[in-house]
Formats: structure tokens, C-alpha cells, sequence
């Protein structure tokens, strides 16, 4: 049952944004994020919804994906959407009411925009895989080695995170199964009872964790792991020319986006 | 008394999602209470899922298991009791103990039962017995002690329950030969003792042929073979064709016979093999 939880959002796939490098997506959501916040006026929404439309239609990632990621968000964007409405001055829909015709179109923009933000982040998870994502991240941010900022290490701990979070849950649900076989009961009783019953979930979990941990670092160390000082990858990230026609692509959208909000529109 | 049935069984991990996978399907068994049963099968052969059936840790997708006459998963009552019932070894039970002491980690299952303290200390007592654990150690952690020790802490915290029926899964993976012997014979003697069935997930062919009355061979969900050992290694090629290892002795046989070596009967231990061959000495064949 611990199984059917999606940790990571990657949905492997072939398309050409799936293709592209991580790093160039990581750049271009930035990109992406700076353009949606300059959006002021309905043409400018207009052209980030058919910017992203596209860009979910080359991703091949269907709405519904995208809808499902959005569902635990959904509290937030009736909040911001009913605080836009009643609390915005202007002319109200009919005399004596609160709703403004302001409110409502400031809300529906608020909607817009945090619908687009989620749905712009969403596409490089849903479409870059965490290792390939770290990877990137380590390279984007490989200047501020210079800055004494331990770059590498941080991202090797992300990646073995990401890498363990599989193997600790499947061996939560071993645990568990134990504990069950000898009537430990997880579903009943008070919340003290039951915060009581995850103690022989978390002390074995816990100790194999550090086992883990202990055996990985020596695993490492015998193959000389000695940090990232002069280390290669194996896959080297390669910048080709659909990563370029991507960049121009982005550029102009921020151009675009700018130029628009000039003229207010 | 816990007879157990088990009619049509079938379990499909992850219905209704592209990762569906049928594990076990159409398994229809009876095992006698007080029988000592092998189970043998490759990796993924559904074995390990068709145990968590018999004590409720798993629901059926089809089919039914009968604990004592009774269908487990009747209701939320009766999945929790079976536990009493079909004690449940996993495989490397000791990375579950947790408690602070041994004697505490012993006492987790019978305390779960709602028994009362000295019942608790008498069954912890009994059951750390049957596995050799020495009640000098009940104070200590079981953290600090060795993996055989640890394993044997675990397999006790099951046998405190006392189980009708119990099941271990790989109970000797990843010991060493004196280990190995060790567990398996204080399982027996609990079989013995208490007239319990007992079921074993084995790898281990030679412990398989020497200890259980009964095997029986899963292959990709279904009961391929089932029988008892002298059925089973009389039919050395189907288990291979399994792709399971036969024992030793019949490993052996199987080749002098390809020599033209005629040995009578079926070979499985050792000593059959020593028999057999000073047999067909003695009848001039070789």
C-alpha cells in the first residue's frame, strides 16, 4: 500500500523535451517563471497558457497529469481566488455587493498565474528524471565551488536521498507486515495509541537507515570516492542543438513578455 | 485444530494500474495440521506471497483460506486473530527487533495478545528455549548481539505466540552452516514438541529433502509439483527445468546414472546415495 505513493514525478518518455538537457530546462522554467510574473494584461495571459500548452503538447503529458498534481493545491487557489474577490475596491457587480468586477478579474488572473506556475514546474519534473535533475543542478551551480560553496557534496546527498527513498519505503512495508504478523495493530485505537504503535516501525527502520548509510560509505571509500575534486561522469551532459533552439525559443518569450508588459497589455 | 484449505487463491499486486501483476493464481492446498512442510520456488515464483495469505497480512483478489475450518478473512476480527494462529517468520526477522531488551522483544506478540505479565514471562521463557537463547541475555539489547543470536531472538518472538501453525520464511539465509543447523534443528524440535504444522521457504534443497514429510514447488504463481520429498527428487529433471538446484546426493545420482550407473529408487540424502551405490556394487554393475 506504501508502494502506490508517486515520490518523484518523473514519467519517462521520449519526446523531445525529455531529450533535452537538464540544464536547459532548468534555465528555461526560470525563464518561464520570470516571463509568467510580467504577464499583466489578458493578451500576455493569453500567450503564457499557449506557451505552455505547447509545451505540454511536445512533452506528451497529458492534462490529466497535470490536473492530478494539481488537486492538493486546490486549497490554496480558492483561497487566494476568494480573498482577490472580496477584498479588491472597484465597482461592484450589483449595487450594495462586496464583489467588485476588479475583484473577479484580479482572482481569475491570481488563478491563472498559480495554475501556470505549477503546470511550468511541473513539466520539468514531470519530464527531467531526479538524477538527470541533480546532475544539472550540480553543473548550473558549479560556479560557486569558487565561492568555497560545497556544490558537489550537496548534490551527491540529493541524489542518495532520491536514491534511497524507494528501498526505505519498500522496507517500511516489510516492517510493518512484521510487526502485523505479531498483532501489532497500526489502525485502531487513540492517537496516543497509535503514535505509541509506529515505535517498532521507527527504531528498525532507523537502525537499518544508519546500517545503510555505514555500509554505503565504506562501499564508497573502497572505491576511492574521495569527493568531487577532479571526478568525471560517466554521462556526460552535452549541450546539442535542440538545447540551443530551446534557448532562443525562451529568449524570445522573455522579450516578448517584457515588450508586452511595456505596453501594459 | 488448525487445519488449513486453501481454495482457488489467486492475488494481483496493483490492480487496475499499468504495474499489475498477477503473483499467485489458482492455488488450491490443504495441509494437515501437524505436517512439516517444504516450500520451494524460484525468486518471484509467488511464495513469498501465498505465506502472507495464510495468516491475513495479504486479502485474496480470488479464493479463500480456511484456518481450522474458518475463512480468515471473514471479517476485521478475524484477520487480526489468525495471527495468533499462523505465526509468521519473515525473511532476516532480525532487523524488526526493536525493544530495549530481548526478554521486551519477546514479549512484544504475547503482550499484543492481551495476556497477563507472568503468562508473558512464562511464554518468553518457553519460547527462547525452543531457539537455544540463554536467559542470561533477556537484559541485554538485542542490537549488540551476533546475527545467529539475533535471528534466533526473532524466530522466539514469534514462537511466544504459540502459534498452531508455523511459517518461516528463508529462516537460515545468510548464516553459516552451524547456524544453519542450528535453526533448523530448534525448529523441529518445536514441531515435535507442540504437534505443530510447520511450513519452510526454502532455497536450501538438502535442508528441504532431509526435514520436511511434504514439498511443495512453486513455479510463476502456480504449484508446479507437490509431494513428498521421495515423489518430488524421483523427478530430478522437472525441477531443474524449473530452474531449481536438486540436492547434492540426487545431483550425484542423476550423474552416474548418465554413466550408466543403475541405482535404484528415488535419492535425496547421503546416506540413500551410499546405500544405492554399494547396492549396485554389489550387484557387479559398476
Amino acid at each position: 500500500m506504501l508502494k502506490d505513493v508517486t515520490l518523484g514525478q518523473y514519467f519517462p518518455g521520449d519526446s523531445v523535451v525529455h531529450r533535452l538537457d537538464p540544464r536547459t530546462k532548468l534555465i528555461l522554467v526560470i525563464v518561464f517563471i520570470i516571463g509568467l510574473f510580467q504577464a499583466a494584461g489578458w493578451l500576455s495571459y493569453a500567450i503564457v497558457v499557449a506557451v505552455t500548452a505547447a509545451c505540454m503538447s511536445v512533452s506528451q503529458i497529458r492534462f490529466r497529469t497535470i490536473f492530478k498534481g494539481l488537486k492538493p493545491m486546490l486549497f490554496i487557489i480558492v483561497l487566494t481566488a476568494a480573498l482577490n474577490i472580496f477584498y479588491t475596491a472597484g465597482t461592484p457587480v450589483l449595487p450594495g455587493w462586496i464583489i467588485t468586477w476588479e475583484g473577479i478579474e484580479r482572482a481569475a488572473k491570481m488563478i491563472l498565474r498559480i495554475v501556470l506556475l505549477i503546470t511550468g514546474t511541473f513539466l520539468l519534473t514531470y519530464t527531467t528524471s531526479p538524477m538527470a535533475l541533480t546532475d544539472g543542478l550540480e553543473l548550473l551551480l558549479g560556479p560557486l565551488k569558487k565561492l568555497r560553496v560545497p556544490v558537489h557534496e550537496m548534490t551527491i546527498m540529493m541524489s542518495m536521498a532520491l536514491r534511497f527513498i524507494p528501498t526505505l519505503i519498500e522496507e517500511t512495508d516489510k516492517i510493518m507486515s512484521a510487526q502485523k504478523a505479531r498483532g501489532a495493530d497500526f489502525e485502531n485505537g487513540s492517537l496516543i495509541r497509535r503514535a505509541k504503535a509506529l515505535l517498532p516501525i521507527l527504531v528498525p527502520l532507523f537502525v537499518s537507515a544508519f546500517r545503510r548509510a555505514d555500509e554505503l560509505a565504506v562501499a564508497m571509500e573502497s572505491r576511492c570516492y574521495h569527493g568531487g575534486e577532479g571526478r568525471t561522469r560517466m554521462k556526460q551532459l552535452k549541450l546539442a542543438a535542440r538545447d540551443l533552439v530551446a534557448f532562443v525559443l525562451g529568449a524570445a518569450f522573455l522579450v516578448g513578455m517584457f515588450v508586452l508588459r511595456h505596453y501594459g497589455l | 485444530m488448525a487445519e488449513i484449505i486453501v481454495e482457488g487463491l489467486r492475488h494481483v499486486y496493483s490492480a487496475g494500474t499499468p504495474f499489475e501483476k498477477v503473483a499467485i493464481d489458482g492455488i488450491d492446498l490443504t495441509i494437515p495440521q501437524g505436517q512439516f512442510v517444504g516450500l520451494l520456488g524460484h525468486t518471484g515464483s509467488g511464495k513469498s506471497t501465498f505465506v502472507q495469505h495464510l495468516n491475513a497480512l495479504l486479502a485474496p483478489s480470488a479464493g479463500r483460506v480456511l484456518v481450522g475450518g474458518e475463512d480468515i478473512n471473514r471479517d476485521k476480527k478475524t484477520r487480526h486473530d489468525v495471527k495468533w494462529q499462523v505465526g509468521l517468520v519473515f525473511q532476516y526477522p532480525e532487523y524488526q527487533l526493536f525493544e530495549e531488551t530481548v526478554f521486551a522483544d519477546i514479549a512484544f506478540g504475547p503482550r499484543n495478545m492481551g495476556l497477563k505479565e507472568d503468562e508473558i514471562a512464562e511464554r518468553v521463557r518457553e519460547a527462547a528455549g525452543f531457539v537455544g537463547v540463554d536467559e542470561e541475555l533477556f537484559d541485554r539489547s538485542p542490537l549488540e548481539l551476533s546475527g545467529g543470536q539475533k535471528r534466533r531472538i526473532a524466530i522466539a518472538g514469534v514462537i511466544a505466540m504459540r502459534p498452531g501453525v508455523l511459517i518461516l520464511d528463508e529462516p537460515t539465509a545468510g548464516l553459516d552452516p552451524r547456524g544453519c543447523r542450528q535453526i533448523m534443528d530448534n525448529i523441529c524440535t518445536y514441531q515435535r514438541e507442540t504437534g505443530a504444522t510447520v511450513i519452510v521457504v526454502s532455497h536450501n534443497m538438502d535442508d528441504a529433502a532431509r526435514l520436511a514429510e511434504r514439498l511443495i514447488v512453486f513455479d510463476r504463481g502456480h504449484v508446479a509439483m507437490d509431494g513428498t520429498p521421495e515423489e518430488i527428487f524421483s523427478r530430478p529433471q522437472e525441477l531443474i527445468d524449473i530452474g531449481l538446484a536438486v540436492p547434492q546426493a540426487t545431483a550425484i545420482a542423476m550423474a552416474l546414472r548418465e554413466r550408466g550407473v543403475a541405482l535404484e529408487g528415488a535419492i535425496y540424502t547421503h546416506e540413500q546415495l551410499l546405500a544405492a551405490v554399494l547396492r549396485a556394487k554389489g550387484a557387479g554393475v559398476c
